[in-house]
């Protein structure tokens, strides 16, 4: 169907129901009346009226159109063609409906496709006029309907208001359905994952190493441990990095430094929020990982260019700006009077910060640090191209690690089937991560949330 | 600390003792003070030195690749080399399908020419005294640039005969050489071109037919394998443009709708908490989750397409609507409550007050936080990877319903090349024209914030 005719129709449908409700609601003023709504609102509510309905069956039509000339196509092919099956029928549909759109075949066209292509020219013919009949239909009579309806005291603006309400809690419902679809995806896949691998195979196994199934027979190990550990490790690499450069950052621009000094050198640590994850991932394994491998040499330790080391420290570096403003506002939100009296009482500055401010703000920094975890355990494309992907259980950090989202890449990227536990494993593993970060948020908001209502 | 600051200074004047010790302590404790403001200091170079590592790091590898070396040629269309039937012309009475047909029986016969021996003749007339065999001489053109001849070809068949100056890109291997990135003083073994193309590249490069021309082809040339010089962006772009077309296209509205319900007309109940608990969480889901939410539901349930712009977008919309949600209800809670109650007091419905009075305040802010969301989008990975988008794809996607790519993709795959010498750099460049479109959303945020607001 021609999409531009119809958004045109459309438009015209409500252009003009909404003339229709304006100039009738006018012509009600100098008999005398006083109308309950502006003139605009009866227009609108004209124009709702007419829409609706109009837009719904364009809708189903667009739902199931696709199949509607499908099957009258496979009505009009003789029987030994429509008994086809699979890609053979494909292509005799696709040849039909390429005769009927005036394209032509490659070759003779036979007698039945052409009978059949004519059939079907006629029945999308027929089929976009019903269908545009039936909308312009509904939306004449629901235009009808809405225009008897205007009088002095119909509530129009009410009505409208109504509508855009239900409107705006329907957006407000999409980030809800967001979050029901993540958790009966990740449910329903893992699910399925489990009626192949016992979750306490899973969940408590030390082992990871899903063959694949072009390999031979079995399912192979699927031990979640090792890549808990490699998670964990990098992100603790990253924390170590993190908090101390952050937060002293924030201490620094919020109780030492001059204004000026702070508004340049804010934005510019800010700079490292927005610069997307691959990029870092490529900073790692081109610089930092052959400088890290290097140092190593220098200092008689075996670190590998790819490792657990390589990607925290980058991911700490990606850490700093959040922890840092974070920690900002939460010092900043301190009341002044305590800092002032630690001052007054001769303590010095970093006396007052370390044993006044900090203690006052620990529960804030505690949230923080746990958001930056979160984060941490969740980023990607750090880890896939800086951690050397080796899922073993390793104690020392120069070696590569594997961790949790590195791998539900490798497993939904390579050439499984979707249904194969190979496939479905990285849904188990989606469940645990996201089941970790929201432990970690629900936590977290909840401390930094009692630590504003605190001081406020 | 403690027994200093208990004691007021005017009674430790009289008590001497006291004001021995917090004497002694002086010098410590100011020592001390000076260690923290350093760290302090320390951890702001750490953060600055980062940013200004992983820029200069991009700058240094990424600058080189914009330029190119490029060969200008006479390259003659010999009509001994070149022989095949006139261009066909669609008959009257022909069908669409047919003359498609002939045309690329034709275009097939113009591909089975051997440009490649064009190319050689080219270069013999170029160098006539240097000596080189075939592979040699043609081991210097990237392998591209033999279709590049037969488009012009197939574009005006009439260059029949004719010579004419092209430009044409040198081969990867070539393009190393001349920059300087591979070892000059290798052994022959260990280089990628043979001794005699060195030697021609070289000699083309004194007598000015090779210079190193600005790479245009990177934003006009899709992805390639087998030609890494002529490999460019143009398809990750236009997918990328794709993706944030549909972010603005949903993402904006809904967000915006939800904040306004959420901010200014839901009721405080337990299903607005949750609402608002479920933002929050997902805000800080990993983004990676989203792919899977994607490949789950958009690609397994709703069998849309992979690879397809169209479904990035969705994901991305998803991910970036609690950022959309959680800024705009930010700047609503700014809007001073005096000009909400002051419409009120003038009778204007909640509806009014807020689509009339409130809204307009707080487009800036509106703004910024879309911009701020698409420039996330723009940048994201990790869930385009699990919904397909890392595949290979040498077309510019006509429709977002077309196989592509994106940019952030792009230089994932681009930085897996195992052609590392001359890819480091092409990464570079990408991750450069990256950098350069974020940093331009964000000045035109800035730019767009700071005029609407003097304004308003």
């Amino acid at each position: 169907m021609n999409i531009a005719i119809v958004t045109c129709l459309i438009l015209v449908l409500i252009g003009f129901a909404y003339q229709v409700g304006w100039s009738r609601s006018r012509q009600l003023v100098p008999a005398g009346e006083r109308l309950h709504s502006r003139p605009n609102y009866h227009g609108s509510l004209v124009a709702i009226w007419a829409a609706v309905p109009a837009l719904l069956i364009l809708g189903l039509w667009a739902l199931f159109g696709d199949a509607a000339s499908r099957a009258f196509i496979i009505s009009q092919l003789p029987p030994e063609v429509a008994n086809l099956s699979g890609p053979e029928l494909s292509q005799a549909i696709a040849r039909v409906r390429q005769i009927a759109s005036g394209f032509g075949v490659v070759g003779e066209p036979v007698p039945h496709e052409v009978s059949a292509g004519q059939a079907l020219r006629q029945f999308h013919l027929l089929a976009f006029a019903l269908v545009i009949a039936a909308a312009a239909g509904t939306g004449a009579l629901a235009l009808y309907t809405a225009r008897k309806r205007i009088s002095a005291r119909l509530r129009a603006r009410n009505e409208v208001e109504r509508f855009i309400r239900l409107l705006l809690i329907g957006c407000s419902v999409v980030a809800v359905l967001t979050t029901v679809g993540i958790v009966a995806s990740l449910m329903a896949e893992a699910l399925r994952f489990f009626s192949y691998v016992s979750p306490a195979d899973f969940f408590f196994g030390t082992v990871w190493n899903p063959r694949f199934s072009s390999v031979g027979a079995g399912t192979g190990e699927y031990g979640l441990l090792p890549l808990l550990w490699g998670t964990l490790m990098v992100a603790a690499i990253a924390m170590l990095v993190s908090l101390p450069v952050g937060l002293m950052t924030a201490v620094y621009l919020t109780q030492y430094a001059r204004p000026k000094i702070r508004d340049a050198v804010k934005p510019v640590i800010e700079v490292l929020a927005g610069i997307p994850t691959i990029v870092y991932g490529f900073f790692a394994l081109v610089s930092v990982g052959p400088f890290l491998a290097a140092l190593g040499d220098l200092l008689g330790l075996e670190i590998r260019a790819t490792s657990a080391l390589t990607a925290g420290i980058v991911m700490g570096i990606m850490i700093i700006p959040f922890i840092s403003s974070l920690s900002d506002d939460i010092i900043r939100q301190v009341p002044r009077a305590m800092r002032d009296g630690s001052l007054g009482l001769g303590a010095t500055l970093s006396e007052t910060i370390t044993r006044v401010v900090l203690p006052a703000a620990l529960p804030g920094i505690v949230g923080a640090f746990l958001l930056a975890v979160s984060r941490a355990i969740g980023e990607t494309m750090i880890v896939v191209l800086a951690a050397g992907n080796s899922p073993y259980l390793r104690l020392n950090p120069g070696e590569p690690v594997s961790t949790v989202t590195v791998t539900i890449v490798n497993q939904l990227t390579g050439d499984t089937d979707f249904a194969s536990p190979q496939s479905l494993v990285a849904f188990a593993l989606g469940l645990t991560l996201f089941l970790m970060t929201l432990i970690l948020n629900v936590v977290a908001l909840f401390i930094v949330r009692r630590y504003r209502e605190q001081y406020e | 600390m403690a027994e200093t600051s208990i004691q007021p200074p005017a009674a430790s004047s009289t008590s001497g003792g006291t004001l021995r010790t917090i004497r002694a302590g002086l010098a410590r404790r100011h020592a001390r003070e000076r260690r923290f403001r350093a760290y302090g200091i320390a951890a702001i170079c750490a953060a600055l030195s980062a940013v200004v590592i992983l820029f200069g790091m991009i700058l240094v590898k990424g600058v080189p690749a914009f330029t190119q070396a490029t060969l200008r040629l006479e390259v003659f269309f010999d009509p001994e080399i070149i022989d095949v039937e006139p261009k066909p012309v669609q008959a009257a009475g022909q069908s669409t399908a047919d003359f498609r047909r002939e045309m690329l029986d034709w275009q097939r016969q113009v591909t089975l020419v051997n440009w490649n021996r064009i190319i050689e003749a080219a270069l013999r007339r170029a160098a006539p005294d240097m000596e080189f065999d075939a592979r040699q001489g043609l081991s210097i053109v990237e392998t591209s640039e033999r279709f590049v001849l037969r488009d012009r070809f197939v574009g005006d068949p009439d260059l029949l005969g004719k010579t004419i100056k092209l430009d044409l890109l040198a081969s990867a291997n070539a393009d190393n050489w001349l920059k300087g990135n591979i070892d000059r003083s290798l052994p022959d073994a260990q280089q990628q071109l043979s001794a005699p193309a060195r030697a021609l590249a070289d000699h083309l490069e004194e007598t000015g037919l090779i210079r190193q021309a600005f790479a245009w082809h990177i934003f006009t040339n899709v992805d390639s394998r087998s030609a890494p010089a002529s490999a460019g962006l143009a398809g990750a772009f236009v997918g990328s443009l794709y993706m944030m077309l549909v972010v603005l296209v949903l993402a904006v509205p809904l967000g915006v709708g939800s904040a306004i319900y959420l901010e200014e007309f839901a009721p405080k109940n337990r299903f607005t908490d949750l609402i608002e608990v479920n933002i929050n969480n997902l805000a800080a889901v990993p983004s990676i989750v989203f792919g899977l939410l994607g490949a789950a539901v958009f690609i397994n349930y709703f069998r849309l397409p992979l690879s397809a712009p169209i479904v990035g977008g969705l994901v991305l919309t998803l991910m970036t609507l609690p950022t959309i949600i959680i800024a705009t209800r930010s700047s609503l809670r700014a809007v001073p409550p005096s000009l909400r109650q002051a419409a009120l007091g003038l009778g204007a419905s909640r509806m009014q007050t807020v689509f009339h009075h409130v809204l307009p305040v707080t487009y800036p802010g509106i703004l910024t936080a879309t911009i701020i969301g698409v420039a996330q989008a723009l940048g994201e990975t990790a869930p385009l990877l699990l919904i397909g988008m890392n595949a290979f794809v040498a077309a510019v996607p006509a429709t977002p319903l077309d196989q592509s790519t994106a940019l952030p993709v792009q230089i994932y795959l681009w930085q897996g090349n195992e052609n590392r010498n001359f890819f480091e750099a092409r990464t570079s460049a990408a991750i450069m024209v990256l950098l350069g479109l974020m940093i331009a959303l964000n000045a035109l945020a800035i730019f767009l914030r700071a005029r609407l607001e003097r304004r308003g």
